[in-house]
C-alpha cells in the first residue's frame, strides 16, 4: 500500500493542480478531454477531482464501460439462453441487472433460471467442471483487458475436452470506437485519456492514428488521482503546443509500447475480429471479437439458435448520447427520477462503471 | 438416555422438527445443554420474564440471520445472531436482558455444526449477561434452506436517556465511529469466495453493549447511536442525515483503517464505507463531550480505534459529504442494490 500512497500524496496533487491551471490559461478555448474507461470514470467521480480543474477544462466520459456498450440484442440473447432447459448462465455481476425491455437476468433468476454471478471466466469453467450434467454459458463481455482471459479459458476448455462450457462473446475493442467518435463531425474531442488496463494488453501503437491523422493527443493513464491529474497535465501541454502531439504512456509502471504479446497472441488465436453493434453508437467496423471457427463448439451463438428481438433503446433514455460523451447524465430527463440505481432504465445506471451511476453516486 | 439417542444421529432429519420424540431429544440433549436457563428448562409455551420495577419502558427488537458461509473468520451465524440482537438493543439505550431464538434447520444438517453454533450463541449470550429464555426449532426439507437460518428477538430494559429519534441532533455535533469499518463483510466475502489473501482478517462481529455502557456512564449528551450493519457507514450516515435534515461532513483521513482492510478493498474494488460491520457503533454526540467519549471508548477492547470522523453541519442538509484524503469533496450516497448478498 505504500506504493499506492505515493500516488495519493496531497503535496504532489497540489503541485499538479497548479501546473494544470497554469497551462490551461494559455489555452484560450474550452478543452474537452475524454476518458474511455469505466474505471477512470469511477476514479474521477470518487476522487472529486473535477471540481479542482480550471473552468475551461472539461472531462467527458466515453464508451468505456463494457456492460453499458453491450446492445440490447446481446442481453436478449443471454436471456433467451437462460430460458433453455438445463442451462446455467454465468455472468459478471454488473450484467445481472441490465434491463432489456421489461426483462433482465435478475428477473429471469427470480423466475427460476439458473444464473451464477462470477468474478472471472475461470469461476464459470469451474462450475462447468463441477456440474457436468448442466450446460454453462459464460457471458464474455469486456474490452481487450478481459478478452485474453476469456480466450485462455476457451482454449483450456477445448484442450481439456470440457463439453458443457460455452461462451457468448460480447467482447469489444476500444480503438475502433474511439475512431468512430472522432470521425463524428459534431463531436469535438481535444484529447484522450486512454485506458490503462486495455493499453497494458494492446500497448500504445493502436492509438497513433489519433495524433497522426486527427491531431488529437493521447495519454495512457493510470488510475490513481495523481496519475489522472498528471495525464490531464500532459494532454494540456500538448494541446497548448508546448509539447508535440503524440501518444504518451503516463502509466509506465504497467504499460509497454508493445503491450502484452502473449495476451495478444491468444486473442488472435481464439477470436476473429468482426463488425459489432455498440449501444448508442451502432455498428462499428472491426470492433468486436467473435469466437473463431476452430473453437466453434464453444461458441454459444453457434450452438444455441436463439433469435433476439430487435429492441430500441428505452424511450427517453440518453445512454447512447451519454456513452458518446455528447450529453451529460443530468441532461437526461429520466436521470435520478425514473432512472436510479434501484430502478435503472439504461445500462449506464446499472453498471458500477457506468457514467450515470458514477454521476449519481458521487457528483450530483 | 435421551442424550445417547441424539448423539447417535450425525445429521438433522425431518423428524427432529416434527414435534415428537426426536424433537424432544434434540431440544433436551443439545439445545438445553447450552441454553440452560431456568426459564427455558421447563419448556413453557411462553417465558414469563420480570423487568425491574423502576423501569418505565422496554425495547423490543427482532432480526433474522442467513449468513453464508455459516462459519467465517471471527465468528459464525450463532455469534452473529446473538450479537446482532444485543447491539440493536444497546444502540437504543437499553440494557439487553432476554432473547428468543428460533432455528430453521435444513434436513441433513450436521449435528456437529449445530452444536458448534449453539455453543457459540451461548458463549455470546453469557458474555453480555443476556438470557435465552424461549425458542423454537423447525426442520425443512433438503434444499429448502441453506444449512440453518436463525431468528433472534430481544427485550432490553431502557435505562438511559438516549433519544431513539434524530430530533436532538444539532449542527456542530461530533460524529464518532468506534473502530475500523467493513471488516465483517470483508471476512465473510473472502471466506465465501475462497479469496486467500494469506491474511488474518477477522469479522468485527461482537456485542457492543459493554462499550456503549461505558460511554453512557460518562456522558448524557449522546444525541443518537446506530450500529452500521448492512450498507455500512454509508447507509447509516445517510439515514441519519436524511432524518435530521442537517448535513454530515466526514473526513476520510479520520476513518479508522488498517493496512489489511485498505489493501483488500483496493484489490476487490470495494468502498470501505459501504461494507457491513457487526460490532461497531456510530454516535452523534455533543462536541463538548466528544473527546472524553473517544478516550473512554479507546480503553474498551472494542473501541481502541475510536475516532471523531466528522461533524454535523448546516450545509447540504440531508446529505453526507466526504472530504477525501486528497482534500477534494464528494457525496456519500446511500448504497444501492450492489451490496453482496447474505452477509448477515
Amino acid at each position: 500500500m505504500k506504493h499506492i500512497d505515493e500516488f495519493r500524496n496531497e503535496r504532489y496533487i497540489g503541485v499538479l493542480v497548479s501546473q494544470i491551471n497554469e497551462v490551461s490559461r494559455k489555452i484560450k478555448k474550452e478543452v474537452k478531454l475524454m476518458e474511455v474507461c469505466g474505471t477512470h470514470t469511477m476514479a474521477i467521480a470518487r476522487s472529486g477531482l473535477k471540481k479542482t480543474l480550471p473552468e475551461n477544462v472539461r472531462l467527458i466520459s466515453g464508451p468505456g464501460c463494457p456492460v453499458c456498450v453491450s446492445p440490447n440484442s446481446y442481453i436478449d440473447t443471454a436471456i433467451s439462453i437462460s430460458e433453455l432447459k438445463d442451462i446455467r448462465v454465468a455472468t459478471f455481476g454488473d450484467m445481472y441487472r441490465v434491463p432489456s425491455g421489461n426483462r433482465s437476468l435478475e428477473k429471469q433468476a427470480a423466475d427460476g433460471a439458473k444464473i451464477d454471478i462470477v468474478y472471472s471466466p475461470l469461476d464459470a469453467l469451474k462450475i462447468a467442471e463441477e456440474k457436468p450434467c448442466q450446460e454453462i454459458v459464460f457471458l464474455g463481455v469486456g474490452f481487450e483487458t478481459t478478452a485474453p482471459l476469456t480466450a485462455r479459458v476457451i482454449q483450456y476448455a477445448k484442450n481439456k475436452g470440457i463439453k458443457n462450457f460455452r461462451v457468448l462473446s460480447g467482447h469489444r475493442l476500444i480503438p475502433p470506437a474511439m475512431q468512430t467518435l472522432v470521425k463524428d463531425l459534431n463531436h469535438e474531442i481535444h484529447g484522450f485519456i486512454c485506458p490503462g488496463h486495455v493499453s497494458a494488453i494492446i500497448g500504445s501503437v493502436p492509438y497513433r492514428i489519433f495524433p497522426e491523422k486527427y491531431g488529437i493527443p493521447c495519454v495512457i493513464s493510470g488510475f490513481e488521482v495523481i496519475d489522472i491529474l498528471h495525464s490531464i497535465l500532459m494532454l494540456l501541454e500538448m494541446i497548448s503546443g508546448e509539447k508535440k502531439t503524440s501518444v504518451v504512456i503516463q502509466y509506465k509502471r504497467c504499460v509497454e509500447e508493445k503491450g502484452n504479446p502473449e495476451a495478444l497472441k491468444i486473442m488472435r488465436e481464439i477470436f476473429d475480429v468482426v463488425d459489432a453493434e455498440w449501444r448508442g453508437i451502432g455498428l462499428i467496423e472491426s470492433s468486436g471479437l467473435a469466437i473463431g471457427k476452430r473453437y466453434r463448439e464453444l461458441d454459444a451463438t453457434y450452438i444455441f439458435s436463439t433469435k433476439p428481438l430487435y429492441r430500441h433503446d428505452p424511450k427517453g433514455c440518453l445512454c447512447g448520447e451519454i456513452l458518446k460523451g455528447i450529453k451529460k447524465p443530468s441532461d437526461c430527463k429520466l436521470f435520478g427520477k425514473l432512472c436510479t440505481p434501484e430502478h435503472p432504465v439504461g445500462p449506464c445506471m446499472v453498471s458500477s462503471e457506468g457514467t450515470c451511476a458514477a454521476y449519481y453516486s458521487y457528483e450530483r | 438416555m435421551l442424550h445417547i439417542i441424539a448423539m447417535k444421529d450425525e445429521k438433522i432429519f425431518l423428524a427432529h422438527g416434527a414435534g415428537g420424540k426426536q424433537t424432544r431429544v434434540l431440544i433436551e440433549s443439545l439445545i438445553l445443554k447450552y441454553f440452560n436457563d431456568s426459564l427455558l428448562k421447563s419448556l413453557p409455551d411462553a417465558a414469563v420474564v420480570s423487568i425491574p420495577s423502576d423501569s418505565e419502558r422496554i425495547c423490543f427488537t427482532t432480526d433474522s440471520f442467513v449468513v453464508k458461509p455459516l462459519f467465517f473468520p471471527g465468528g459464525d451465524i450463532g455469534k452473529l445472531a446473538i450479537c446482532g440482537t444485543i447491539n440493536d438493543l444497546a444502540v437504543s439505550g437499553a440494557k439487553p436482558a432476554y432473547i428468543s431464538c428460533s432455528l430453521i434447520i435444513e434436513e441433513g444438517f450436521s449435528i456437529q455444526y449445530l452444536e458448534k453454533i449453539l455453543k457459540s450463541m451461548a458463549k455470546a449470550a453469557r458474555k453480555s449477561c443476556v438470557r435465552v429464555v424461549t425458542g423454537d426449532t423447525k426442520v425443512v426439507e433438503k434444499g429448502k434452506c441453506d444449512g440453518i437460518f436463525i431468528t433472534t428477538s430481544g427485550i432490553g430494559i431502557k435505562r438511559y436517556q438516549v433519544p431513539s429519534g434524530l430530533q436532538d441532533i444539532k449542527p456542530g455535533d461530533a460524529i464518532i465511529l468506534s473502530g475500523v469499518p467493513g471488516m465483517h463483510e470483508l471476512a465473510v466475502v473472502c471466506s465465501r469466495e475462497n479469496l486467500n489473501f494469506d491474511m488474518t482478517l477477522k469479522s468485527d462481529c461482537a456485542a457492543i453493549d459493554g462499550l456503549i455502557d461505558g460511554v453512557l456512564r460518562v456522558s448524557n449528551r449522546i444525541r443518537f447511536m446506530r450500529d452500521p450493519t448492512r450498507g455500512g457507514l454509508a447507509a447509516c450516515l445517510n439515514e441519519i442525515a436524511s432524518g435530521c435534515n442537517f448535513g454530515l461532513k466526514i473526513y476520510e483521513d479520520k476513518i479508522p483503517m488498517t493496512e489489511q482492510v485498505r489493501s483488500i478493498c483496493e484489490i476487490l474494488g470495494f468502498d470501505v464505507i459501504n461494507l457491513a460491520c457487526e460490532g461497531r457503533v456510530v454516535m452523534i454526540v455533543d462536541c463538548e463531550d466528544a473527546e472524553r467519549i473517544v478516550s473512554v471508548m479507546r480503553k474498551h477492547p472494542l473501541g481502541t480505534r475510536a475516532e471523531i470522523i466528522g461533524r454535523v453541519s448546516c450545509e447540504c442538509s440531508g446529505r453526507v459529504i466526504l472530504q477525501t484524503i486528497h482534500g477534494f469533496e464528494r457525496f456519500i450516497r446511500m448504497p444501492s442494490g450492489k451490496q453482496l448478498p447474505r452477509i448477515c
